[in-house]
């Protein structure tokens, strides 16, 4: 483990950015997000930002191929380039978790390139949550804030922070900084994570228990009455599957460019009216069976084809951005069968 | 590297017109050549650039080495395109999906019974020539198949002039209402599977509208059929085909990569949202 100082984090950037993008959460107006860096870019006070690493590796638009059509005929010109080395520094141990199960739709067979080719050249640095906010329960997922994954962890104490590699891909790109980087005392890294342990005994959905729902419990969940007066109030805007970081469904469109026609991927969201309606029919006609969907699919249907992971990090967009504050938490709360949820 | 959401270039060499509003297209690769292997059952994406990309059962038996043909309804916006499409036209294809027919598993030996409704013959007429073609391995072959009027009767031809002089092929035809020129059975296709009184040893497949499946259904079961003898073939909305864009699924299956192909006692375990 190694560490270095607030003033040199930005040596350090500065000194990857000659072989790779260095993207850094920066607020600006109200807004925290990811910031390709540059000479003079500020790092945020607190790393979360309003939507997720996700975006760097399911995009919310991303080309897939073009088409030149003349007469009858078609020709296929397919895009797919070698993606640019990068690095996004600053990923909370739930944004870092929500890659890993992209990965299990993305990466499983039939591989989808596009998404595989990003993860391959993007290398994470998490950062542990020393101030989560009350929307977080990522520990309902088994994932430890004080501890994140990733390529390489790093914890901001004091006036410093302190990098630990974690895979391969990680130490070569702590090598590159060496020079910048100083040695560590452990125990201010163990101070810290007895720090975070005590901030999360605070937060208030830290007995959130999603224990009740999980692999082949379809009929069990799918015709509770509850449902009705869960979605009653859901406006279909989809704001929730669009800041989630685990949402992946998504549309493939044509667009007519005018010199030919380009096929892009877009995010799609189960909560849209159209999301499943074809020239014969829709399967989900209504509001509550999209709410249902959403829900089912996270709860449920994900964990029974995914070793019983469920997909959901606890990040607490959701939580924050409803409309009409309706959110998984509810849903969890509302379902469960009692107990420590009540 | 091979990217499953990448298609390859398709002409159709053949447009039949089955009925008012079927078309039955014939699909090589641009050298002449078959597109792709595949399973009686399983589908294909079509796509028209511009218009979009839609999923076909493929109707073709896989044992054709030539070609694949799809028998398609014009009911959205590709599909009438792909009826306004000629000859020598240039698609794209991509493929194949699903699951398949258990042709080699659950239909072997046995006396096969198809039941079909309207454009529901198209996804069992690669079945049915498939078993045709591999007779030596299957029983008898029964064929229901019922629609509005003669004309709309899907493959009529084939059905006249190849099953219907296959000693193996018993086909039973039925429209729903009375018509000049028609001798053969009249009424509705639930009615006429309980009519022709069946036996139960034959493994059933069935494909057609909702409610000829819900009715037909009825109809084995007061046969004495059991859901685990009878297949049935899904269609739900589809963008990806392999099980990632988060819209074909029926509870924890998608049916695009799950399906096509289910067992009726496996699908009724699944929510009903289809």
């Amino acid at each position: 483990m190694k560490k270095c100082s607030k003033e040199n984090i930005y040596k350090v950037f500065n000194a990857l950015s000659s072989d790779y993008s260095v993207y850094v959460p920066v607020k600006e107006e109200n807004r925290t997000f990811y910031k390709k860096y540059f000479d003079g870019v500020v790092l945020a006070e607190n790393f979360k930002t309003d939507r997720s690493a996700k975006d760097f590796f399911f995009p919310q638009s991303e080309d897939l191929m073009k088409f030149k059509t003349q007469g009858k005929s078609i020709e296929i010109i397919d895009e797919r380039e070698e993606s640019e080395d990068f690095i996004i520094f600053g990923v909370p141990a739930c944004d870092e978790a929500s890659l890993r199960i992209l990965d299990r739709v993305f990466l499983a067979e039939p591989v989808d390139t596009y998404y595989q080719n990003k993860r391959e050249h993007g290398v994470i640095i998490t950062t542990a949550c020393s101030r989560p906010e009350a929307s977080c329960f990522c520990s309902t997922f088994d994932i430890d804030m004080a501890r994140p994954q990733g390529d390489i962890r790093t914890y901001k104490i004091g006036d410093y922070f302190y990098f630990e590699g974690l895979t391969d891909k990680g130490n070569k790109v702590l090598d590159k900084v060496n020079a910048l980087l100083e040695d560590v005392d452990q125990g201010e890294v163990e101070k810290e994570i007895e720090n975070i342990q005590k901030v999360k005994e605070k937060l208030p959905l830290k007995d959130l228990s999603v224990k009740d729902f999980g692999a082949d419990k379809t009929q069990e969940f799918f015709d509770r009455k509850e449902w009705a007066e869960l979605s009653n109030a859901c406006l279909g805007c989809g704001t929730c599957t669009f800041v989630c970081p685990t949402c992946q469904c998504y549309d493939i469109k044509d667009f007519n460019t005018g010199k030919g026609v380009q096929r892009y991927r877009c995010w799609d969201s189960c909560m849209y009216s159209d999301f499943t309606k074809m020239a014969h029919g829709n399967s989900r006609n209504s509001q509550m069976e999209r709410f249902r969907q959403r829900f089912m699919h996270k709860l449920v249907y994900f964990p029974t084809n995914n070793d019983g992971v469920f997909s959901c990090v606890g990040c607490g967009r959701c939580v924050s951005k409803c409309p009409i504050s309706m959110n998984i938490v509810k849903v969890i709360k509302t379902l469960s069968k009692g107990g420590e949820n009540e | 590297m091979s990217e499953p959401l990448i298609p390859i270039v398709g002409v159709i060499t053949d447009v039949r017109i089955d009925t008012p509003d079927v078309k039955t297209f014939r699909v090589v690769t641009v050298d002449g050549k078959k597109a792709f292997e595949h399973k009686p059952g399983q589908c294909a994406m079509l796509s028209i650039p511009g218009i979009g990309e839609a999923m076909f059962s493929i109707t073709s038996s896989p044992t054709n080495t030539e070609f694949m043909e799809f028998s398609i309804k014009k009911c959205g916006c590709v599909t009438e395109w792909l009826h306004s499409a000629e000859v020598g036209q240039q698609i794209t294809i991509r493929g194949p999906y699903g699951n398949a027919f258990p042709v080699d598993t659950a239909f072997k030996g046995k006396d096969l019974l198809f039941v079909a409704g309207g454009i529901g013959l198209a996804p069992l007429r690669s079945v049915i020539n498939y078993v045709r073609h591999y007779k030596d391995q299957y029983g008898k072959i029964d064929v229901v198949y019922g629609s509005r009027s003669k004309e709309d009767l899907v493959d009529y031809n084939e059905i006249i002039e190849e099953w219907q002089n296959d000693p193996q092929v018993s086909v039973h035809l039925t429209i729903d209402r009375e018509q000049e020129g028609w001798d053969g059975h009249v009424g509705f296709v639930p009615n006429y599977v309980k009519e022709l009184n069946f036996t139960t040893d034959k493994t059933v497949v069935l494909c057609g509208p909702p409610i000829m499946i819900k009715f037909t259904l009825e109809g084995l079961k007061s046969l004495g059929f059991s859901q685990t003898q009878i297949f049935t073939t899904m269609e739900l909305k589809m963008k990806c085909g392999i099980g990632k864009c988060g819209r074909c699924n029926i509870g924890s299956k998608y049916v695009c990569k799950d399906g096509p192909v289910f067992r009726m006692d496996q699908l009724s375990e699944l929510p009903d949202e289809y």
